[in-house]
């Protein structure tokens, strides 16, 4: 696999905020490539300078095995950039956008119309509606294409998904697979941990650094301690004496069971008698797989700690 | 739960020229409850929460919220609720301190208890020494928790949230429905919207929203059997699959 993003050591600080530590990673021609972490991980940071758009402080990063500093001109012809704020003309119409950005790079749409059909055609009905006035979900469909219409070799998209229903993040995310197909290189980011779960290889990134970078399903195998699911109709009281309980690492909220972190599985029992003693008659309670999320708030935790 | 209900909605409409952004919703909201109000962007859940929350006039039907109707006693409305929305809660370019002052002051509360009650709240954040910080100096975890506190100043009997928890960390998002329980537990009524759908599962009923009507309203475990989905995810892609085109 040819490499089409690599970093190292990369460090930038603002001030005395240090936004990111001695990264390094690199990212496969074709490789759907996931930065996992919260608002203020550093993550914009990385886009901006991998995007030529900021100077590292110390570090190197190669796009396209071309430069972030010395070939900045050449990089911006070879990437497509999807900001994590819609930034589109919201007074231009869906068609005048991607028009725009087909003519800065010097193309048509219609040389490259192929590449962004499947995402077009569900615009094309509204192609005469200003930016402004879609939805959150056609916004990003739209940023996407206009991201896509020069043909770039990598794709840089941030948080291309935040504050977009769970139906169009799905849509979102089976363009995404589609387009890797054709070797595009995408680095993209996200606080969602079901969609980190649908990348190759993911980084989890906190306050600057990275905790972690693996499959998703290595990333799972990470956990340490057992993982139990519980669950009674009276979740609050449940969680506080769950949270009470002296063999519990952690107890956290998880869909409709809560999810407890014991250091062995043989406390599971003692629990479980425990907590049925003090009332609560219809504890459901079983073990459960560790996913990529649980994994992540454990690192979190001990990243803090 | 308690059957005393403090949300009404019957026949809610509301239409923007020939365009019906809420069509005839019907559900109530029980006192202390988690409700959860979900649907794909543009389904009409804004339009709904900002009649219900007194800050547009229906079309048509009516809503009593608190026990105030929202058509025409909008103001007692406002005074009963705490709102708090991802796009704007905070003045970032004031501390702390002073937003909890300026919005106290807006609802008519007494200096002293304001700054008693963003004493206990602060405490329970652990967040004493953000007192004085600029709010935009705040990293976003704490400024949610911070905005769910000041929407609860006032003790409102309702509040509302619309999409709370957007691009925070895991654990930050989880420590926010800790603060919901919590509420929830001490009698506040709680009604949401969300995208993450495992939050869902942590409301005690849900309803979905699709093109301005709610096709769906239940416990999320009855939604569940009645889709025959394993979660709530599944469900909200039944159902909203189709809309997300629009």
């Amino acid at each position: 696999m040819k490499t089409a993003i690599s970093i190292s050591n990369v460090s930038k600080s603002y001030k005395d905020v240090q936004a990111l530590k001695n990264i390094s990673f690199e990212v496969g021609e074709g490789e759907l490539f996931g930065l996992i972490g919260p608002d203020g991980a550093g993550k914009t940071t990385l886009f901006r300078i991998l995007c030529t758009l900021m100077l590292p402080d110390s570090g190197e990063a190669r796009v396209c095995d071309l430069d972030v500093v010395e070939d900045f001109r050449a990089i911006r012809n070879r990437i497509g950039y999807m900001p994590g704020r819609f930034s589109l003309y919201q007074d231009l119409t869906v068609e005048e956008n991607l028009e725009f950005f087909a003519t800065i790079f010097g193309t048509t749409i219609a040389e490259n119309y192929d590449l962004i059909k499947d995402i077009y055609v569900q615009l094309e009905p509204f192609k005469n509606r200003l930016a402004g006035a879609l939805s959150g979900g056609m916004k990003q469909k739209l940023a996407l294409c206009c991201a896509l219409i020069h043909k770039p070799d990598v794709l840089f998209l941030d948080e291309p998904t935040t504050g977009v229903d769970a139906v169009s993040r799905k849509e979102f995310w089976q363009m995404l697979k589609r387009l890797k197909e054709d070797r595009l290189a995408i680095l993209v980011s996200t606080p969602y941990m079901d969609e980190a779960a649908l990348c190759d290889r993911v980084a989890l990134i906190q306050q600057g650094e990275i905790l972690s970078i693996n499959t998703p399903e290595k990333i799972s195998e990470e956990f340490q301690g057992t993982l139990i699911a519980m669950k009674s109709h009276r979740v609050y009281e449940l969680l506080t004496a769950l949270r009470n309980h002296p063999l519990t690492v952690s107890c956290y909220a998880f869909g409709e069971f809560l999810h407890v972190t014991l250091r062995e599985a043989s406390d599971a029992k003692q629990l479980e008698s425990d907590i049925r003693a003090q009332g609560f008659d219809d504890l459901e309670a079983h073990p459960v797989t560790p996913g990529i999320e649980n994994v992540f708030m454990q690192l979190l935790k001990q990243s803090a700690a | 739960m308690e059957q005393e209900k403090v949300i009404i909605a019957d026949k809610l409409t509301r239409k923007f020229g020939d365009f019906i952004a809420t069509n005839a919703i019907t559900f109530e909201v029980s006192k202390g409850e988690i409700f959860g109000f979900l649907g794909a962007n543009g389904a009409g859940k804004t339009t709904a929460m900002r009649m219900l929350c007194g800050l547009l006039a229906p079309s048509s039907g009516k809503a009593t919220v608190a026990g105030y109707d929202v058509g025409t006693q909008a103001e007692m409305v406002k005074k009963h609720i705490g709102y708090m929305s991802q796009k704007f809660s905070l003045y970032e370019d004031l501390t702390v301190k002073e937003n909890f002052l300026f919005y106290g002051g807006v609802y008519g509360l007494k200096r002293k208890d304001i700054l008693d009650r963003l004493d206990q709240m602060l405490q329970r954040l652990e967040l004493e020494h953000a007192l004085k910080t600029m709010v935009g100096d705040l990293p976003l975890g704490w400024k949610q928790k911070l905005s769910f506190s000041l929407a609860m100043l006032h003790r409102p009997e309702i509040v509302f949230l619309d999409e709370p928890t957007g691009g925070v960390d895991p654990i930050t998002r989880r420590q926010f429905w800790d603060l919901i329980y919590e509420a929830a537990h001490d009698g506040v009524t709680i009604f949401v919207t969300t995208h993450y759908m495992d939050e869902a599962e942590y409301c005690d009923r849900v309803s979905i929203m699709v093109d301005g009507v709610i096709e769906a309203l239940d416990s999320p475990e009855n939604l569940r059997k009645s889709f025959n989905a394993d979660t709530m995810d599944a469900v909200f892609q039944e159902l909203a699959r189709g809309t997300s085109t629009k």
